[in-house]
Protein backbone atom coordinates (compact mmCIF):
# COMPACT_ATOMS: atom_id res chain seq x y z
CA UNK A 1 0.00 0.00 0.00
CA UNK A 2 1.46 2.99 -1.41
CA UNK A 3 1.55 5.62 2.05
CA UNK A 4 3.08 9.01 0.47
CA UNK A 5 3.50 9.87 -3.41
CA UNK A 6 4.83 12.60 -5.61
CA UNK A 7 2.66 13.08 -9.01
CA UNK A 8 4.14 15.25 -12.17
CA UNK A 9 5.48 17.35 -9.19
CA UNK A 10 7.22 20.63 -10.91
CA UNK A 11 9.19 23.22 -8.89
CA UNK A 12 11.78 25.78 -9.66
CA UNK A 13 13.91 28.13 -7.21
CA UNK A 14 13.68 31.35 -9.46
CA UNK A 15 15.06 30.44 -12.88
CA UNK A 16 16.40 27.18 -12.13
CA UNK A 17 14.38 24.22 -12.52
CA UNK A 18 14.90 21.65 -9.72
CA UNK A 19 11.78 19.16 -10.09
CA UNK A 20 10.64 18.55 -13.42
CA UNK A 21 7.20 16.11 -13.35
CA UNK A 22 8.68 13.95 -10.58
CA UNK A 23 7.20 10.94 -9.89
CA UNK A 24 7.04 8.70 -6.94
CA UNK A 25 5.25 6.08 -4.93
CA UNK A 26 6.64 4.72 -1.64
CA UNK A 27 5.00 2.00 0.05
CA UNK A 28 4.34 1.46 3.83
CA UNK A 29 7.24 0.52 5.76
CA UNK A 30 9.36 0.41 2.92
CA UNK A 31 13.15 1.78 3.02
CA UNK A 32 13.59 3.74 -0.21
CA UNK A 33 17.06 4.98 -1.04
CA UNK A 34 17.15 8.28 -3.26
CA UNK A 35 20.35 8.85 -5.48
CA UNK A 36 21.40 11.16 -8.48
CA UNK A 37 23.62 13.66 -8.74
CA UNK A 38 24.62 16.79 -7.31
CA UNK A 39 21.99 18.88 -8.07
CA UNK A 40 19.24 16.77 -9.63
CA UNK A 41 16.39 17.91 -7.38
CA UNK A 42 16.93 14.72 -4.53
CA UNK A 43 16.59 17.28 -1.42
CA UNK A 44 13.99 19.55 -3.28
CA UNK A 45 12.08 16.14 -3.85
CA UNK A 46 12.18 15.29 0.02
CA UNK A 47 11.03 18.67 0.84
CA UNK A 48 8.03 18.67 -1.44
CA UNK A 49 7.19 15.02 0.20
CA UNK A 50 7.41 16.24 3.62
CA UNK A 51 4.85 18.86 3.17
CA UNK A 52 8.57 21.68 3.32
CA UNK A 53 7.95 22.77 0.27
CA UNK A 54 4.86 23.35 -1.86
CA UNK A 55 5.42 22.73 -5.50
CA UNK A 56 3.98 24.73 -8.61
CA UNK A 57 2.08 22.08 -9.79
CA UNK A 58 1.51 18.10 -9.26
CA UNK A 59 0.39 17.00 -6.30
CA UNK A 60 1.54 14.96 -3.33
CA UNK A 61 -0.32 12.21 -1.73
CA UNK A 62 0.15 11.01 2.16
CA UNK A 63 -2.39 8.67 3.30
CA UNK A 64 -5.19 10.02 1.24
CA UNK A 65 -4.93 13.58 2.12
CA UNK A 66 -3.52 15.82 -0.60
CA UNK A 67 -0.37 17.91 1.61
CA UNK A 68 -0.06 20.48 -1.46
CA UNK A 69 -3.48 21.78 -0.87
CA UNK A 70 -2.75 22.30 3.45
CA UNK A 71 -2.30 25.20 4.22
CA UNK A 72 1.15 26.19 6.49
CA UNK A 73 -0.10 25.66 9.42
CA UNK A 74 -1.68 22.67 8.15
CA UNK A 75 1.73 21.33 6.95
CA UNK A 76 3.78 21.94 10.29
CA UNK A 77 0.99 20.04 12.19
CA UNK A 78 1.23 17.14 9.72
CA UNK A 79 5.28 17.50 9.85
CA UNK A 80 4.99 17.43 13.32
CA UNK A 81 2.21 14.59 13.82
CA UNK A 82 2.92 12.07 11.28
CA UNK A 83 6.91 12.68 10.36
CA UNK A 84 10.21 12.29 11.37
CA UNK A 85 13.23 13.96 10.49
CA UNK A 86 17.25 13.64 10.17
CA UNK A 87 19.71 15.94 8.14
CA UNK A 88 23.53 15.79 7.71
CA UNK A 89 24.11 18.04 11.01
CA UNK A 90 23.37 21.03 12.58
CA UNK A 91 20.10 19.54 13.85
CA UNK A 92 20.21 19.22 17.71
CA UNK A 93 19.26 22.07 19.42
CA UNK A 94 23.01 23.72 20.83
CA UNK A 95 20.94 24.88 24.48
CA UNK A 96 19.26 21.50 25.34
CA UNK A 97 21.56 18.30 26.64
CA UNK A 98 20.93 15.31 24.47
CA UNK A 99 18.19 14.34 26.20
CA UNK A 100 15.75 17.15 25.96
CA UNK A 101 16.48 17.05 22.51
CA UNK A 102 15.21 13.38 22.02
CA UNK A 103 12.59 14.43 24.22
CA UNK A 104 11.43 17.74 22.09
CA UNK A 105 9.06 16.18 19.87
CA UNK A 106 7.23 14.97 22.17
CA UNK A 107 7.12 17.89 24.17
CA UNK A 108 5.89 19.56 21.04
CA UNK A 109 3.16 17.31 20.82
CA UNK A 110 1.98 18.16 24.26
CA UNK A 111 3.19 15.02 25.64
CA UNK A 112 3.91 15.43 29.92
CA UNK A 113 7.75 16.29 30.28
CA UNK A 114 7.87 13.66 32.79
CA UNK A 115 6.38 11.37 30.13
CA UNK A 116 8.70 12.83 27.26
CA UNK A 117 11.70 12.38 29.20
CA UNK A 118 11.31 8.89 30.45
CA UNK A 119 9.98 7.53 26.63
CA UNK A 120 13.67 9.52 25.33
CA UNK A 121 15.76 7.89 27.58
CA UNK A 122 14.26 5.04 26.55
CA UNK A 123 16.20 5.70 23.09
CA UNK A 124 19.43 6.29 24.81
CA UNK A 125 19.87 2.80 25.66
CA UNK A 126 18.48 1.27 22.42
CA UNK A 127 20.70 3.40 20.13
CA UNK A 128 24.11 2.80 22.14
CA UNK A 129 23.99 6.28 23.78
CA UNK A 130 23.95 5.15 27.62
CA UNK A 131 25.55 8.20 29.67
CA UNK A 132 25.41 10.93 27.14
CA UNK A 133 21.86 11.77 28.37
CA UNK A 134 23.18 15.24 29.84
CA UNK A 135 25.72 16.35 27.20
CA UNK A 136 25.20 19.05 24.95
CA UNK A 137 25.29 18.87 21.17
CA UNK A 138 28.97 20.48 21.44
CA UNK A 139 30.24 17.70 23.38
CA UNK A 140 28.80 14.92 21.66
CA UNK A 141 31.04 13.33 18.37
CA UNK A 142 29.65 13.46 14.73
CA UNK A 143 28.73 9.94 15.29
CA UNK A 144 27.10 10.43 18.88
CA UNK A 145 25.40 13.40 17.45
CA UNK A 146 23.73 11.93 14.37
CA UNK A 147 22.47 8.99 16.77
CA UNK A 148 20.97 11.44 18.96
CA UNK A 149 19.36 13.14 16.10
CA UNK A 150 17.81 9.31 14.79
CA UNK A 151 15.98 8.89 18.24
CA UNK A 152 14.91 12.73 17.76
CA UNK A 153 13.40 11.56 14.51
CA UNK A 154 12.08 8.34 15.65
CA UNK A 155 10.74 8.88 19.02
CA UNK A 156 7.56 10.09 18.49
CA UNK A 157 6.74 7.35 16.20
CA UNK A 158 6.27 8.65 12.41
CA UNK A 159 4.56 7.29 9.80
CA UNK A 160 7.42 8.40 7.56
CA UNK A 161 10.81 9.32 8.17
CA UNK A 162 12.70 11.74 6.20
CA UNK A 163 16.35 11.69 6.08
CA UNK A 164 18.80 13.09 3.63
CA UNK A 165 22.58 12.56 4.04
CA UNK A 166 21.82 11.39 7.20
CA UNK A 167 25.35 9.81 7.25
CA UNK A 168 26.86 12.38 4.93
CA UNK A 169 29.08 13.84 7.85
CA UNK A 170 30.38 10.28 9.21
CA UNK A 171 33.38 8.52 8.37
CA UNK A 172 32.49 5.15 6.30
CA UNK A 173 32.38 2.78 9.82
CA UNK A 174 30.54 5.43 12.03
CA UNK A 175 28.42 5.88 8.74
CA UNK A 176 27.65 1.95 8.65
CA UNK A 177 26.72 1.93 12.23
CA UNK A 178 24.44 4.64 12.16
CA UNK A 179 22.66 2.95 9.31
CA UNK A 180 22.43 -0.43 10.72
CA UNK A 181 20.67 1.34 13.88
CA UNK A 182 18.42 3.52 11.78
CA UNK A 183 17.29 0.16 9.71
CA UNK A 184 16.63 -2.11 12.86
CA UNK A 185 14.80 0.69 14.63
CA UNK A 186 12.47 1.44 11.82
CA UNK A 187 11.66 -1.95 10.46
CA UNK A 188 10.89 -2.52 14.48
CA UNK A 189 7.96 0.23 14.27
CA UNK A 190 7.51 -0.54 10.83
CA UNK A 191 8.37 3.14 9.92
CA UNK A 192 8.59 4.15 6.41
CA UNK A 193 11.72 5.57 5.08
CA UNK A 194 13.07 7.94 2.90
CA UNK A 195 16.49 8.26 2.47
CA UNK A 196 18.60 11.01 0.60
CA UNK A 197 22.07 9.61 -0.14
CA UNK A 198 25.06 9.40 -2.82
CA UNK A 199 26.64 6.50 -0.70
CA UNK A 200 25.57 3.11 -2.74
CA UNK A 201 27.16 1.75 0.32
CA UNK A 202 24.46 3.87 2.90
CA UNK A 203 21.41 2.91 -0.30
CA UNK A 204 22.64 -0.70 0.02
CA UNK A 205 20.63 -0.47 3.57
CA UNK A 206 17.49 0.45 1.57
CA UNK A 207 14.91 -2.14 -0.32
CA UNK A 208 15.09 0.21 -3.54
CA UNK A 209 16.72 2.88 -5.16
CA UNK A 210 15.61 5.71 -7.73
CA UNK A 211 17.77 7.86 -9.26
CA UNK A 212 16.69 11.48 -9.95
CA UNK A 213 18.21 12.72 -12.64
CA UNK A 214 17.39 16.68 -14.20
CA UNK A 215 14.49 16.84 -11.47
CA UNK A 216 13.10 13.27 -12.83
CA UNK A 217 13.23 10.23 -10.73
CA UNK A 218 14.09 7.23 -12.68
CA UNK A 219 13.34 3.62 -11.06
CA UNK A 220 15.49 1.00 -13.05
CA UNK A 221 15.70 -2.53 -10.97
CA UNK A 222 18.30 -5.21 -11.94
CA UNK A 223 14.74 -7.29 -12.81
CA UNK A 224 14.73 -5.57 -16.40
CA UNK A 225 18.33 -7.15 -17.24
CA UNK A 226 17.49 -10.86 -15.18
CA UNK B 1 45.17 -21.01 -7.86
CA UNK B 2 44.96 -20.41 -4.52
CA UNK B 3 43.21 -23.89 -2.96
CA UNK B 4 46.68 -25.53 -3.00
CA UNK B 5 47.84 -22.85 -1.28
CA UNK B 6 45.09 -22.87 1.31
CA UNK B 7 45.14 -26.07 1.74
CA UNK B 8 49.25 -26.10 2.59
CA UNK B 9 48.44 -22.82 4.88
CA UNK B 10 45.72 -25.01 6.77
CA UNK B 11 48.02 -27.85 6.99
CA UNK B 12 50.87 -24.76 8.47
CA UNK B 13 48.31 -25.10 11.93
CA UNK B 14 48.57 -28.93 12.49
CA UNK B 15 48.90 -32.13 10.54
CA UNK B 16 44.88 -33.02 9.42
CA UNK B 17 43.30 -35.29 7.50
CA UNK B 18 41.63 -34.77 4.50
CA UNK B 19 38.38 -34.03 5.13
CA UNK B 20 39.15 -31.77 8.40
CA UNK B 21 41.25 -29.48 5.26
CA UNK B 22 38.27 -30.14 2.97
CA UNK B 23 35.35 -28.90 6.03
CA UNK B 24 37.76 -26.03 7.40
CA UNK B 25 38.44 -24.87 3.72
CA UNK B 26 34.68 -25.35 3.16
CA UNK B 27 34.00 -23.06 6.25
CA UNK B 28 36.40 -20.47 5.92
CA UNK B 29 36.56 -20.32 2.37
CA UNK B 30 34.55 -22.43 0.28
CA UNK B 31 31.45 -19.54 0.35
CA UNK B 32 28.65 -21.44 -1.06
CA UNK B 33 32.19 -23.69 -4.11
CA UNK B 34 32.42 -26.52 -1.49
CA UNK B 35 35.58 -28.76 -2.45
CA UNK B 36 34.78 -32.06 -3.57
CA UNK B 37 36.83 -34.48 -1.99
CA UNK B 38 38.41 -35.62 -5.39
CA UNK B 39 40.20 -32.08 -5.43
CA UNK B 40 41.27 -32.39 -2.16
CA UNK B 41 43.04 -35.74 -2.82
CA UNK B 42 44.40 -34.85 -6.06
CA UNK B 43 45.67 -31.37 -4.42
CA UNK B 44 47.27 -33.46 -1.11
CA UNK B 45 49.10 -35.88 -3.63
CA UNK B 46 50.42 -33.27 -5.87
CA UNK B 47 51.38 -31.31 -2.56
CA UNK B 48 53.16 -34.44 -1.57
CA UNK B 49 54.52 -35.35 -5.11
CA UNK B 50 56.37 -31.71 -4.99
CA UNK B 51 57.78 -32.48 -1.56
CA UNK B 52 55.19 -30.01 -0.02
CA UNK B 53 53.60 -31.99 2.24
CA UNK B 54 54.55 -35.65 3.76
CA UNK B 55 52.07 -38.53 4.16
CA UNK B 56 52.12 -40.08 7.57
CA UNK B 57 49.96 -42.99 7.62
CA UNK B 58 50.49 -44.08 11.56
CA UNK B 59 46.72 -45.24 11.71
CA UNK B 60 45.95 -49.02 10.82
CA UNK B 61 43.94 -49.80 7.56
CA UNK B 62 43.99 -48.32 4.44
CA UNK B 63 42.42 -45.52 2.15
CA UNK B 64 42.91 -41.73 1.74
CA UNK B 65 41.13 -40.83 4.98
CA UNK B 66 42.96 -42.49 7.12
CA UNK B 67 46.29 -40.53 5.94
CA UNK B 68 47.58 -37.72 7.68
CA UNK B 69 49.14 -35.07 5.89
CA UNK B 70 52.08 -33.36 7.39
CA UNK B 71 53.92 -29.92 5.77
CA UNK B 72 57.52 -30.04 4.76
CA UNK B 73 59.90 -26.80 5.19
CA UNK B 74 59.39 -26.24 1.48
CA UNK B 75 55.81 -26.38 1.74
CA UNK B 76 55.61 -23.80 4.85
CA UNK B 77 58.18 -21.40 2.91
CA UNK B 78 55.70 -21.41 0.50
CA UNK B 79 52.93 -20.46 2.48
CA UNK B 80 54.96 -17.76 3.82
CA UNK B 81 56.35 -16.05 0.76
CA UNK B 82 52.62 -16.04 -0.94
CA UNK B 83 50.66 -14.77 2.63
CA UNK B 84 54.11 -11.84 2.21
CA UNK B 85 53.45 -10.99 -1.20
CA UNK B 86 50.91 -8.33 -2.63
CA UNK B 87 48.94 -9.46 -5.19
CA UNK B 88 49.38 -7.91 -8.01
CA UNK B 89 46.78 -4.22 -8.01
CA UNK B 90 45.59 -5.00 -11.73
CA UNK B 91 45.01 -2.03 -13.61
CA UNK B 92 41.32 -3.88 -14.66
CA UNK B 93 41.54 -1.78 -18.18
CA UNK B 94 39.52 -4.41 -19.81
CA UNK B 95 36.86 -5.38 -17.90
CA UNK B 96 33.26 -6.15 -19.36
CA UNK B 97 31.86 -3.36 -18.10
CA UNK B 98 34.35 -1.02 -20.17
CA UNK B 99 34.18 -3.33 -22.97
CA UNK B 100 30.45 -3.62 -23.12
CA UNK B 101 30.51 0.26 -22.77
CA UNK B 102 32.75 0.96 -25.55
CA UNK B 103 31.03 -1.38 -27.46
CA UNK B 104 27.69 -0.11 -27.19
CA UNK B 105 28.90 3.13 -27.88
CA UNK B 106 30.54 2.02 -31.23
CA UNK B 107 27.62 0.40 -32.38
CA UNK B 108 25.36 3.68 -31.89
CA UNK B 109 23.61 1.25 -28.93
CA UNK B 110 21.77 3.24 -26.17
CA UNK B 111 24.98 2.95 -23.72
CA UNK B 112 22.50 4.62 -20.82
CA UNK B 113 20.68 2.26 -20.64
CA UNK B 114 23.09 -0.90 -20.09
CA UNK B 115 24.74 1.81 -17.66
CA UNK B 116 21.47 1.86 -16.01
CA UNK B 117 20.69 -1.63 -15.64
CA UNK B 118 24.17 -2.28 -14.25
CA UNK B 119 24.15 0.03 -11.38
CA UNK B 120 20.70 -1.76 -10.62
CA UNK B 121 22.06 -5.10 -10.60
CA UNK B 122 25.77 -3.84 -8.70
CA UNK B 123 23.11 -1.95 -6.17
CA UNK B 124 20.76 -5.62 -5.55
CA UNK B 125 23.97 -7.49 -5.09
CA UNK B 126 25.17 -4.52 -2.55
CA UNK B 127 21.35 -5.30 -0.98
CA UNK B 128 21.96 -9.15 -0.43
CA UNK B 129 26.34 -8.38 1.00
CA UNK B 130 24.71 -5.93 3.58
CA UNK B 131 21.75 -8.43 4.64
CA UNK B 132 24.57 -11.15 4.77
CA UNK B 133 26.82 -8.37 6.91
CA UNK B 134 23.42 -7.27 9.20
CA UNK B 135 22.72 -11.28 9.57
CA UNK B 136 26.05 -12.76 9.88
CA UNK B 137 29.36 -13.10 11.85
CA UNK B 138 32.50 -11.25 11.77
CA UNK B 139 34.19 -13.22 9.27
CA UNK B 140 31.41 -13.13 7.23
CA UNK B 141 31.21 -9.73 7.10
CA UNK B 142 34.55 -9.01 6.53
CA UNK B 143 34.09 -11.01 3.14
CA UNK B 144 31.03 -8.99 1.94
CA UNK B 145 32.77 -5.52 3.01
CA UNK B 146 35.47 -6.13 0.96
CA UNK B 147 33.05 -7.26 -2.40
CA UNK B 148 30.90 -4.13 -1.29
CA UNK B 149 33.90 -1.58 -1.70
CA UNK B 150 34.61 -3.50 -5.17
CA UNK B 151 30.97 -3.12 -6.24
CA UNK B 152 31.04 0.40 -5.01
CA UNK B 153 34.17 1.31 -7.14
CA UNK B 154 32.27 -0.36 -10.07
CA UNK B 155 29.56 2.33 -9.29
CA UNK B 156 31.52 4.99 -8.93
CA UNK B 157 32.78 4.46 -12.41
CA UNK B 158 29.57 3.53 -13.83
CA UNK B 159 28.71 7.10 -12.49
CA UNK B 160 31.16 8.99 -13.68
CA UNK B 161 30.95 7.09 -17.33
CA UNK B 162 27.28 7.97 -17.18
CA UNK B 163 28.16 11.74 -17.04
CA UNK B 164 30.68 11.71 -20.05
CA UNK B 165 28.58 9.43 -22.35
CA UNK B 166 28.12 12.09 -24.45
CA UNK B 167 31.76 13.22 -25.13
CA UNK B 168 33.04 9.54 -25.10
CA UNK B 169 30.73 9.05 -28.24
CA UNK B 170 31.67 11.35 -29.83
CA UNK B 171 35.81 10.14 -28.64
CA UNK B 172 34.65 6.03 -29.75
CA UNK B 173 32.66 7.11 -33.45
CA UNK B 174 35.27 9.38 -34.69
N1 LIG C 1 16.81 27.47 -1.75
C1 LIG C 1 17.24 27.42 -3.01
N2 LIG C 1 17.36 28.53 -3.74
C2 LIG C 1 17.75 28.51 -5.03
N3 LIG C 1 18.06 27.37 -5.69
C3 LIG C 1 17.98 26.23 -5.03
C4 LIG C 1 17.56 26.18 -3.65
N4 LIG C 1 17.56 24.89 -3.25
C5 LIG C 1 17.96 24.16 -4.32
N5 LIG C 1 18.21 24.95 -5.37
C6 LIG C 1 18.62 24.50 -6.73
O1 LIG C 1 17.73 23.49 -7.13
C7 LIG C 1 18.41 22.42 -7.77
C8 LIG C 1 18.16 21.13 -7.02
O2 LIG C 1 18.72 21.24 -5.73
P1 LIG C 1 18.65 20.10 -4.64
O3 LIG C 1 19.12 20.70 -3.36
O4 LIG C 1 17.32 19.48 -4.64
O5 LIG C 1 19.73 19.06 -5.21
P2 LIG C 1 20.29 17.72 -4.58
O6 LIG C 1 20.02 16.66 -5.57
O7 LIG C 1 19.77 17.55 -3.20
O8 LIG C 1 21.85 18.00 -4.57
P3 LIG C 1 22.99 17.58 -3.50
O9 LIG C 1 23.31 16.15 -3.79
O10 LIG C 1 24.14 18.46 -3.87
O11 LIG C 1 22.45 17.82 -2.13
C9 LIG C 1 19.88 22.84 -7.82
O12 LIG C 1 20.12 23.42 -9.07
C10 LIG C 1 19.98 23.87 -6.72
O13 LIG C 1 20.98 24.80 -7.00
MG1 LIG D 1 20.65 17.59 -1.28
Amino acid sequence: MTVIEARQVVLSFGETPALRGADLAVAEGELLAIMGPSGSGKSTLLHCLAGILVPESGEIHFDGRRVDRLGESGRSRLRRDEFGFVFQFGQLVPELTAQENVALPLLLNGVRRAAAVAEARAWFGRLGLDGLQERRSGELSGGQAQRVALARGLVARPRVLFADEPTGALDSLTGEHVMDLLVSAARQEGTTVVLVTHEPRVAAYADREVIVRDGKVHSLTAEAIA
Amino acid sequence: MTVPLTLLGLLEREPSHGYDLKRDYDAYFGRGKPLSFGQVYSTLSRLARDGKVVISDLEPGEGPDRKRYVITDLGATEVDSWLTEPVAPEPHLQTVLFAKVTLALMLGRNAETYLDTQRAAHLRRMRELTEIKRSGGLVDALLADHGLFHLEADLRWIDLTSARLDALATEVRS
